[in-house]
């Protein structure tokens, strides 16, 4: 056990002020310290992407960063994705096209989508189908999660939309 | 908000998605309670042995660390004893909460640390020391069997069913093909680990589990039992959960240990499973090796069926008994005619992680066990595959068709089917004879490509019985309480669909309760695909009795009769839209408060109890297709076509039946292409991380076409429901293992699952070099 | 799953960071770098450093550079950069083809070149990248600059020849030829696994025939390294099927493979024969 260390984590553009130990992971703070229990965590070794965040934009495995490397960054994590009231076109593509069963893997899968296409609103079907084989899901056989991020594509294209902070 | 028309058979969005979708879930991890202590679990790295000292003292001088425990702590619990209650014969193969002078398996609980915080938790465990005499581990099921304990043997049991005479139907025989197969040890597997918090509200002396699932009211009365307890002062609640898949709810030590800890240290106790925890503690599955005969005369069909099998039960018989031996030796014959029939289902005790159910248990199993049988015995009788298997279907006309064999503790009664109806009906979708055109021509040019079918039965809505109580309060707002269980397969929206369209509301007011022991009293939980079946059927008797309620209150109140009311979105009006005027529901549950003047000599509330009770299970079927390629440079195999045809007798919600069906499409798969729990020969698991157990991602999943028929409602329940839980899963294995044999010439080279790009280059190699 | 306890250090310099390096490696102190392969181990605790030295904030590390004929990899430069366009020519192309294989988007937002050829797994893409083309390794301490031929860096599983306090601080890659053409197989289980076996090609058309082959295997013996035999197949041939079998079938027969639970040697060498074949054609 060593010493904790003060730091301010900005997730969804609030800031938290914890103080932790510099072995806490990222995904273990923004659950347990900061409150946002959305990030889940499914293996904690880097491959189910369960714990995928949004690291100043890109999609990241929260399980593989200590909470301390990630002062002064911008983390966007599930609880962020809506605008108020109003889901996120992804949200809204995944309920309409039952996308979800249990709903574990899922934050993961909206973080990475949301990730990519709003860096790349052009992204085509098989470099799409490349980065949704980065996570995990044991429930849905993933079709409907493909269909989903397509149609969130679509959606986005057309309005041009920018991911809430 | 105007109701769909019809709202079963309707694709509606769920219920659950919106906290789901936005982060809102509450999985057992998200749960904490004030002043809570985190359990780790010291667990055994010997698969056998016996222990010989532990040593707890620096682990229990770790600040933040409250206490350590080891068998002696609760020598006073019994082990864990079976779901359907006491069977003496297997009552010494019981796991005990904590190891006591042996261990059995590797990550077997020897000790548990209670500490402020997991970090810390984890790190005193790292502390405890374990001294164990290692022992030789059986790791073979079907070798000779040996000493489990004194005065009982690694075979506790031999599951043994049959009918007919079997000798002498082989002695008639026309042809016997013999087989000798294998399915490899794989399990669930979910994305979320287990996890329990145990909590004792002193205050109302109720003992609390949250984080239940899957069987929360049997459970209870499990635990109330173990500890000695009423079950009024035993709750269990269920959040959210991250897939079941049959291996998470049962009763494991450590759910045991948070409720027993909490009650002695006084707070609550939080314990969540790490992903190498769970890869060798939770239940595993699958593991059996057959030694199949099939008596036939020369047209094909089959005279008697023998078989020997060996059910690798791991380190202990855990909550489910033999019952998936017992399954398997009931539902191996599938759809098929067998005039004799003689199984043996050695039931084995190793020194792995002990066994359970997963998602279709005993079938996925004993379909591609029964379906590479049936290739093999079409292949030496120059017969084609779907020939063989048209000759030996059941009748349509034969339903229902009695087996004199026991299969979850009901007869075996085929309630309905056309199997050969639905045969058709997949070849003529898949268009079969074109694909064995295209599959043949394209082996000439060289290719590795193959064509493979299977067909299966599958069992579902076991009963007996289920209730539920529907209540509409004054908003008009509508509360389903259920003593269901939700996994993620969409329970909620399902019961709130049948419940919509039998009272005449919109399925979105409806709220539907499920995993709370203390809402209602009695349950049978989410699991043998009874759900659908059962709590859906007492939905419909319960919804229908509201709103008989309803209109009869409605008829006084607007004076005509209640023949001449419906219910349409929720308002009672007169039927065929005659106008008129109408009362909302809200209005007639505060007609039907205790205190209101209308109420009449009626019972208060707009509520009602519904049950429904079901003699016997019901069997839905389905035919898969798949065309496969394997590379011959690599041993990959790509499945390029996919299909599955599968009867659910009537769908409730198309979209979630779709899929179940796929989703369990894709357990399948890896079952029979990537997943293996491993041991070295030691007994170490091999498999501990998901980058050695391999779980199917976006690009491993095909796209598959499906049929679903709605051909052959059930007769058993009025709702004509049948469950599509495990309609995917069950042949899969199957249907890979017949296109990849079929690829590599139909010579019955596939004989285990899973099959992987290492056998498939070897054979192809060897086959070069020939 | 949690680690083990560490004492964190943040240097903002290069300078800073080799003399914590020289202080702390022998009381354990280990460089985190993308923690895409470190932070899994501490996970499972089979490493539990005790000091972590973390480089993520030396400005000066991450430079990805063309100086003097050489490609200058620095030890915080990430995966993702080599997806786009920011190397030029053939070099890049290569660059280009092998990165789309490591892992996946999220893992190359954050794990580092250098940190995976310091790692010496033998399934890294560029280890058998840097063995390949013959990169040099720039391994620095607080008592100097070393520089390390990738031939004499990568000693087996996970073995290199660096010393305790020291620390890859970039690699090296030459400039190919503009008419360099390259190809890059890997077979793993699922697309973004450890690869079993892996084969990396280059060369050039020179008069009609193929001139500075290459073929570098990794993934399928303890350390990568370029295999002469199937390079002298290659050499002043034409570029045609035959010849890419006769070499793809002797650098099969030159490897030594390792077996594991699941992969026998000649499983391996079975592979290495597919998947040279293949990046020789992919490369055509």
């Amino acid at each position: 056990m060593t010493d904790k260390v003060e730091i301010a984590l900005t997730i969804n553009g609030r800031t938290h002020r914890v103080a932790v130990e510099p072995r806490r992971t990222l995904a273990d703070v923004i659950r347990d310290d900061c409150g946002q229990t959305g990030t889940h965590l499914g293996c904690e070794h880097g491959v189910c992407g369960a714990c995928t965040i949004l690291l100043d934009g890109e999609a990241v495995r929260s399980c593989l960063m200590f909470a301390v490397q990630a002062q002064n960054r911008d983390i966007c994590t599930v609880e962020g994705l809506q605008n108020g009231p109003e889901l996120h076109p992804l949200q809204k593509a995944f309920i309409a096209h039952h996308a979800l069963q249990c709903g574990f893997c899922t934050p993961g899968f909206l973080m990475l989508a949301a990730g990519a296409l709003e860096r790349n609103p052009d992204i085509d079907d098989e470099e799409l189908v490349d980065l949704l084989s980065s996570n995990l899901c044991r429930c849905t056989g993933y079709e409907n999660i493909v269909k989903a991020v397509q149609a969130a594509r679509a959606e986005m294209k057309a309005a041009s939309m920018k991911v809430a902070p | 908000m105007t109701a769909p028309k019809s709202q079963i058979g309707a694709s509606v969005p769920r219920l659950e998605d919106a906290p789901l979708v936005t982060g809102r879930g509450a999985f057992v991890g998200d749960i904490a309670f004030v002043h809570q202590l985190h359990m780790r679990i010291v667990r055994s790295s010997y698969a056998h042995g016996i222990i010989t000292a532990i040593d707890t003292a620096a682990a229990q001088a770790v600040p933040g660390v409250v206490a350590v425990w080891t068998y002696k702590d609760i020598a006073d619990l019994p082990p864990i004893d079976f779901r359907e209650g006491s069977i003496e014969k297997l009552s010494p193969f019981r796991q005990p909460v904590l190891a006591t002078d042996r261990v059995r398996y590797v990550g077997e609980p020897i000790a548990a640390v209670f500490a402020e915080d997991p970090y810390v938790a984890e790190d005193a465990a790292d502390l405890v020391m374990v001294e164990v005499e290692e022992l030789a581990p059986v790791l073979d099921a079907a070798e000779a069997a040996g000493e489990f304990s004194p005065g009982h043997s690694t075979e506790p049991v031999i599951c043994r069913q049959g009918y007919g005479d079997v000798d002498a139907a082989f002695a008639a025989a026309d042809a016997v093909v013999e087989l000798d197969l294998a399915i490899g040890r794989h399990s669930g597997v979910p994305l979320e680990t287990r996890g329990a918090i145990g909590r004792y509200d002193a205050a109302r002396d109720v003992l609390e589990l949250h984080g239940a699932a899957k069987v929360p009211h049997r459970n209870r009365e499990s635990l109330a039992k173990m500890l000695g307890r009423s079950t009024a002062a035993v709750h269990l609640y269920e959040g959210h959960v991250g897939g079941g898949f049959g291996v998470r709810g049962e009763l494991y030590p450590e759910d045991i240990l948070v409720l027993v800890a909490a009650m002695r240290l006084g707070r609550p106790v939080k314990w969540i499973e790490d992903r190498r925890e769970h890869m060798i503690a939770a239940n595993q599955s699958r593991q059996q090796r057959h030694r199949i005969r099939a008596a036939v005369d020369r047209d094909g069909r089959i005279l008697a069926i023998d078989d020997d099998f060996y059910h690798d039960q791991g380190a202990y018989i855990r909550t489910h008994g033999t019952r998936v031996a017992d399954m398997s030796c009931g539902i191996l014959p599938g759809p098929y005619r067998l005039p004799h029939y003689r199984v043996n289902g050695h039931f084995r005790l190793t020194n792995k992680t002990p066994a359970a159910t997963y998602r279709a248990p005993g079938r996925y199993e004993t379909n591609f066990v029964r379906e590479r049988l049936m290739d093999a015995i079409a292949a030496r009788l120059g017969l084609s595959r779907v020939e063989v298997r048209r000759r030996n279907l059941i009748a349509a006309s034969e339903m229902p068709f009695e087996r004199p064999l026991m299969a979850l503790g009901d007869e075996v009664v085929l309630d309905s089917g056309d199997y050969e109806g639905l045969l058709d009906k997949a070849l003529a979708r898949c268009g079969w004879e074109e694909l064995e055109r295209e599959v043949a021509h394209r082996r000439a040019a060289g290719e590795y490509v193959g064509l493979g079918i299977a067909m299966y039965v599958e069992k579902s809505g076991l009963g007996p019985v289920d209730g539920v109580r529907i209540n509409v309060d004054a908003t008009g707002t509508v509360e389903v309480i259920t003593g269901g269980a939700s996994i993620g397969q969409g329970f909620e929206t399902v019961i709130a669909q049948v419940c919509a369209e039998t009272l005449g509301v919109d399925y979105r007011r409806i709220r539907v309760v499920h995993g709370r022991t203390d809402r209602i009293e009695y349950g049978i939980g989410a699991h043998a695909t009874r759900a659908t079946v059962m709590t859906a059927n007492a939905t419909h008797v319960a919804a229908g009795k509201v709103k008989a309620k309803a209109l009869d209150m409605a008829a006084q109140l607007l004076q005509t009769e209640a023949a001449r009311l419906d219910i349409v979105d929720g308002e009672v009006r007169l039927r065929d839209g005659a106008g008129g005027p109408s009362l909302s529901l809200g209005e007639i549950a505060q007609h039907l408060r205790p205190v209101s003047p209308t109420r009449g000599e009626r019972d208060p509330g707009l509520a009602a109890e519904g049950w429904f009770t079901t003699k016997h299970m019901t069997y839905p079927y389905g035919v898969q297709v798949a065309v496969v390629k394997i590379d011959d440079g690599t041993g990959a195999v790509l499945i390029e076509k996919m299909m599955i045809a599968f009867d659910v007798g009537r769908a409730i919600n198309p979209a979630l039946v779709r899929g179940q069906l796929v989703g369990g499409f894709a357990q399948g798969l890896g079952g029979a292409l990537f997943e293996e729990f491993q041991y070295d020969e030691r007994g170490q698991p091999l498999s501990v991380t998901f980058a050695d157990y391999l779980l199917p991602t976006v690009k491993d999943v095909p796209e598959i076409d499906i049929l679903i028929a709605e051909d052959a409602p059930s007769a058993c329940n009025p709702l004509g429901i049948k469950g599509a839980g495990e309609g995917g899963i069950a042949g899969a294995g199957a249907v890979i293992a017949s296109a990849i044999d079929d690829a590599l010439g139909g010579k019955g080279l596939i004989t285990r699952l899973p099959v992987t790009p290492q056998r498939l280059k070897a054979l192809i190699d060897a086959s070069a070099h020939s | 799953m949690k680690p083990a306890s560490f004492t964190y250090h943040a240097p903002a310099s290069l300078d800073e960071a080799l003399g914590l390096l020289a202080e702390l490696a022998p009381q354990d102190g280990r460089i985190l770098a993308g923690g895409q392969t470190l932070v899994p181990t501490m996970a499972f605790r089979m490493a539990r450093p005790a000091h972590l030295i973390d480089i993520n904030g030396i400005e000066e590390l991450r430079r990805l550079e063309v100086v003097d004929g050489w490609l200058r990899i620095g030890a915080g430069v990430r995966h993702a950069w080599f997806e786009g366009d920011r190397v030029p020519g053939a070099l890049g192309r290569l660059l280009r083809k092998v990165v789309r294989h490591i892992a996946h988007q999220p893992i190359r937002t954050r794990g580092t070149f250098c940190g995976s050829v310091a790692n010496a797994d033998p399934a890294s893409e560029w280890c058998c990248t840097t063995a390949t083309l013959d990169g040099v390794i720039v391994a620095q301490s607080a008592r100097g600059t070393r520089r390390i031929a990738a031939g004499d860096f990568y000693q087996g599983v996970m073995a290199t020849d660096l010393h305790e306090d020291e620390m890859v601080v970039r690699v090296e890659l030459p400039l190919l030829d503009d008419a360099t053409r390259s190809g890059f197989c890997e077979f793993s289980r699922r697309a973004g696994d450890f690869a079993i076996a892996m084969v990396l090609a280059a060369y050039r058309i020179e008069n009609g025939r193929i001139a500075e082959a290459r073929i570098g295997v990794g993934g399928a013996e303890g350390a990568p390294r370029r295999i002469a035999e199937a390079e002298a197949a290659l050499n002043g041939q034409p570029a045609s099927a035959a010849t890419f079998d006769a070499a793809a079938r002797a650098a099969a027969a030159a490897i030594m493979p390792f077996d594991d639970h699941n992969n026998t040697i000649e499983f391996r060498r079975s592979l290495v024969a597919t998947l040279a074949k293949r990046a020789l054609e992919q490369a055509a």
